[in-house]
């Protein structure tokens, strides 16, 4: 077995280093009725290189990739073109197969990377602290909204009904075993975000208020009025991106007042990948809340000859030290997705960000002309950044699996989203990045009116 | 035993007379191919960049009046310049690639580059979450054959796969024990941990709303099977156990203990994170667990990557299963889909609910069952007892001269223990630690479990060779002896490495998290 280095030879002389005549006489405290005699029935055995690599790509060849058709998907995920030095870097094996830098005088390739990655998430967010990842935007939005009720010892949350629905489910689910009572609500399909809605559900016991930018529907809300809105009855206002390109082009939540900002980092250097490994990014405006942050932080200091240096701090929140009483349970991040992300972000520099962010627009804008142009499609969003909501008088769900047979990848339902609210079912989200050409857009817009005519 | 030295070079041959190494002062700060590298704050430039885009036209935009205008302060590199940056980075990281990684509980295993070339395949790597379930049935289908295998592997007939990591699989496992506990009217308030538990555990039973309590454990280093069924009661909603423990031994009494706690209502939780020992030997569901995750970032060789991302799928009992979370993957005839919030009424009305967008960690399934297909079954059971070989090699190659607090108790599984009984005074652990940095090694899990004092917890996994066990087992003994003689050069130790010893406590004191400008 090619990853397996020990020849017989070898495990006969351990064994007998070790006093064991057999295998099994190290396994003598498996009780006999537990142990398996020999490889479990039914199961294959080992298979070459080349056999493994050829039945993934059987299963991999079933798919339809991003790549191989006009694509407009997004809701939370978004397609974006990777530069070549992203993939290369993160599997240098220096980082690949390093663990969490509990050493940090042999770990500060990846403590130095955090350090930076912490920075450029800071400045994204317009926030003074960013933690060293979560697992993903959804449960960042969790951890945001557990560590609200620590803050203000309140525990009620209020949840926009233009949040991310799978991240209203997260947070109701948590919500069940914490107590924690959630407000949540159905987005309202109109042209702008219901502030005034969402600021009347805010109460004396509201611990915080937790609203989506831009949101479900692609729409960009006036957080500064929420935030003060907030911040006037003691609930922080907790932000969620889920589009971080965005970033590049309209204000940062922590300018506009939010306290915590969380969201999902995936679409600077990290690949669609069917949903995951993605990256959750999580910082706060006021760096007096940084106690009560969840996850990993890096810090400066300096070693024994005085020389710069980054070590994990304030672990005295962290599971590992305080058992019961952590801040959360996290352990293993998504280290990796946020150096693919930060080496991103280096190539991208400000100035690549914007131009970006400007390129999405720009194609966004010039499809939302397009299929506004289309019998039978209405075009929803007074503002967008590069994804937008169309309404199709029909249900949107079908129509999206025709043009999938057709190999146009149309946009993501609301019907799959909220699939039981058949009232939103004639509504369909459609992202644009610079991955898309005006090709697509075109193919797109005829597909659309072949279906609808 | 082969020599730990082939070329018979050591540093002190050249030393200076304080025992440093003295060379001459460099303009740059580097020695040779010890490159210091800056901050990318330092050295990047907001108007300097790495990618080719279209400028852009400044015209209407439809931001709402919320364009971002002030500066957002994130340097660039050219493509160059961030190559260099981040392989020199590179280069201060200890990794497996470059040798033994002995972190008991981690499970640092070789992590094999086919699984990195297929997760890259674009029918795997390319493809949208949401995107139409016709269209992913090759992805459904990795997620329901890897779930297949890890049920089949562990003997439990139901498998959560949406897990993050190890910690969000204990989670999910305990709201799925919270959520059974609740369908039947029976609200319990206690979840007993070991004392020797990993971190995670009593923290995940705390977040998920319960009190937790300890069990003691004998002086064996197993779980004190009197003291627990002793404490068993109708407010004990779970135990959870670790096993192989996390002293490194088999909880022999694992099927009486699980008995007891089914007898007195409650559920038993197993956490996998040791499964690497007894994978395709033993079953957990023989035993009587009603849920365990696995980290398929230890026993199946997926990248740990610095500190994830992992994966923790959760597998289950048939009392657990109809409470597991969505989405779920299930194949009707050749064809793939996943029951989700839509129809879970119909098939899954018991579902918890959903711990994460999407479906999981699909980059690491693809990976895990690349390497599962690659062993085949006979191939993870010569995984199990080559790890357990190795560590029995190691412990019994030590514990003449570390002092093995359970080396009396039967053959380790996969990780051996030692604690710094016998240590010159004044001498730790931690000094035997950072000395072993200069030896070229990782250093073992330090001070866990909590049971030994100044525990190192060795875990070498069935990928190491014979050659480098005997290499690490000379450095070792070599320290051993060092600490026990009272060499207080150990506590300057590290002098190798790309830093001497940091500055903890002045980073908790002074927390500087993000760069800022006033630095330079």
């Amino acid at each position: 077995m090619r990853y397996l280095p020990l020849t017989q030879n070898d495990r006969s002389e351990m064994l007998a280093k070790v006093g064991a005549a057999t295998i099994d006489d190290l396994f003598v405290d498996v009780p006999a009725e537990a142990r398996l005699d020999g490889p479990i029935h039914s199961l294959p055995m080992h298979m070459s290189e080349m056999a493994v690599e050829a039945h993934m790509r059987a299963r991999s060849k079933k798919n339809l990739a991003a790549a191989d058709a006009p694509f407009f998907l997004g809701a939370g995920a978004y397609r974006h073109h990777i530069p070549a030095s992203v993939d290369h870097i993160i599997q240098r094996g220096e980082f690949l197969t390093a663990y969490t830098p509990y050493q940090p005088e042999i770990a500060q390739g990846t403590l130095q990377m955090l350090f930076e990655f912490q920075s450029q998430v800071a400045r994204l967010y317009g926030c003074a602290v960013a933690n060293a990842s979560m697992y993903d935007g959804s449960t960042a939005c969790w951890e945001a909204v557990a560590m609200a009720t620590r803050v203000t010892r309140r525990n009620r949350a209020v949840l926009s009904g233009a949040l991310h629905p799978h991240y209203t489910e997260v947070v109701k689910t948590m919500a069940k075993f914490t107590g924690d009572t959630i407000a949540d609500s159905l987005p309202s399909i109109q042209p702008a975000p219901d502030n005034a809605g969402l600021i009347a559900r805010i109460d004396d016991e509201t611990a915080c208020v937790v609203v989506q930018y831009p949101d479900i529907l692609g729409r960009i809300a006036d957080l500064a009025e929420i935030a003060e809105a907030a911040h006037a009855k003691g609930a922080l206002l907790i932000a969620v991106n889920t589009e971080p390109v965005a970033l590049g082009a309209i204000k940062s939540p922590g300018e506009l007042g939010a306290d915590i900002v969380v969201g999902e980092g995936q679409s600077i250097g990290v690949g669609l990948q069917f949903g995951g490994p993605y990256l959750g990014l999580f910082a706060v405006r006021d760096p007096k809340h940084v106690r009560q942050m969840p996850g990993r932080l890096c810090g400066e200091t300096q070693d024994a000859e005085g020389k710069r240096g980054f070590v994990l701090t304030l672990s005295t929140r962290e599971q590992h030290i305080r058992r019961e009483k952590a801040t959360s349970n996290i352990c293993t991040n998504s280290g990796l997705c946020a150096l693919a992300f930060s080496v991103h972000m280096t190539l991208l520099g400000e100035k690549g960000l914007r131009a970006l962010a400007a390129e999405n627009h720009r194609l966004a804008c010039l499809a939302a002309d397009r299929l506004a142009k289309v019998p039978g499609v209405s075009v929803l969003n007074q503002s967008f950044f590069n994804e937008f909501t169309i309404r199709l008088g029909r249900d949107a769900r079908q129509l999206v699996r025709n043009l999938a047979e057709q190999g146009v990848l149309a946009g993501v339902s609301l019907g799959r989203l909220y699939p039981d609210h058949p009232e939103l079912g004639d509504a369909l989200l459609v992202a644009v990045t610079e991955t898309c050409d005006e090709e697509d857009i075109e193919a797109l817009a005829a597909a659309l009116e072949g279906e609808l005519a | 035993m082969n020599a730990p030295n082939k070329s018979g070079w050591k540093p002190e041959m050249n030393a200076s007379e304080d025992g440093m190494h003295q060379g001459p002062a460099t303009v740059t700060g580097n020695r040779a191919l010890m490159l210091e590298e800056p901050l990318l704050f330092e050295i990047g430039h907001a108007n300097e960049t790495g990618v080719d885009l279209p400028e852009p036209q400044f015209g209407a935009n439809r931001f709402g009046g919320f364009e971002r205008n002030a500066a957002i302060g994130l340097p660039g590199l050219s493509e160059p310049e961030t190559m260099r940056h981040y392989t020199r980075l590179s280069r201060q990281n200890y990794a497996i690639d470059l040798g033994l990684f002995p972190l008991g509980s981690c499970t640092m295993k070789h992590n094999p580059r086919l699984n990195e070339k297929v997760a890259r395949m674009p029918g795997f790597a390319d493809v949208h979450p949401l995107a139409p379930i016709s269209t992913v049935q090759g992805a459904l289908q990795v997620i329901h054959e890897l779930g297949e295998w890890l049920k089949a592997l562990t003997g439990m007939p139901a498998v959560a796969m949406s897990p993050k990591a190890g910690a969000h699989g204990e989670l999910c496992g305990i709201l799925a024990i919270r959520a059974a506990l609740e369908a039947r009217g029976d609200a319990r308030e206690v979840v007993l941990c070991p004392e020797s538990a990993h971190g995670t555990n009593p923290a995940t039973a705390a977040f998920a709303g319960y009190r937790v309590e300890d069990i003691p454990a004998t002086a064996e280093g197993r779980v004190d099977v009197a003291a627990l069924k002793a404490r068993l009661g109708p407010d004990v909603a779970a135990v959870m156990i670790t096993n192989p423990n996390t002293c490194g031994l088999f909880e022999r009494d694992f099927k009486v203990i699980a008995d007891a706690v089914h007898a007195a209502g409650g559920f038993v939780y197993c956490d996998g994170a040791n499964f690497n020992a007894i994978v395709g030997k033993v079953r957990p569901g023989d035993l009587g667990v009603d849920a365990m995750h696995i980290n398929l970032h230890k026993t199946f060789s997926t990248p740990h990557g610095g500190g994830g991302p992992g994966s923790g799928p959760v597998v289950f009992s048939e009392a657990l299963a109809p409470f597991a979370p969505l989405p779920v993957v299930v194949e009707d005839r050749g064809q793939y889909r996943m029951i989700e919030e839509e129809d879970a009424g119909e098939n899954h009305s018991s579902t918890f609910g959903r711990m994460t967008a999407f479906h999981g960690q699909m980059g690491m399934f693809t990976r895990a069952l690349t390497y599962i297909l690659s062993h085949g079954a006979d191939g993870l059971k010569q995984v199990a007892e080559d790890a357990v070989l190795n560590a029995n090699y190691i412990l019994r190659s030590l514990d003449d001269l570390l002092d093995a607090p359970f080396g009396a108790s039967g053959p380790c599984m996969h990780e051996a223990l030692f604690g710094d009984r016998g240590f010159a005074e004044g001498l730790s652990t931690l000094d035997l630690a950072k000395a072993m940095i200069d030896e070229g090694y990782h250093p073992m899990t330090m001070y866990f479990p909590l049971v030994v004092h100044g525990a190192m917890l060795i875990e070498p996994t069935e990928t190491e060779s014979k050659a480098g066990l005997d290499q690490f087992i000379a450095a070792l003994r070599g320290l051993a002896e060092r600490a026990k003689a009272g060499d207080e050069s150990m506590k300057q130790a590290p002098f190798y490495a790309p830093r001497r010893r940091l500055d903890e406590t002045l980073a908790a004191r002074k927390p500087v998290l993000a760069w800022a400008e006033d630095e330079e």
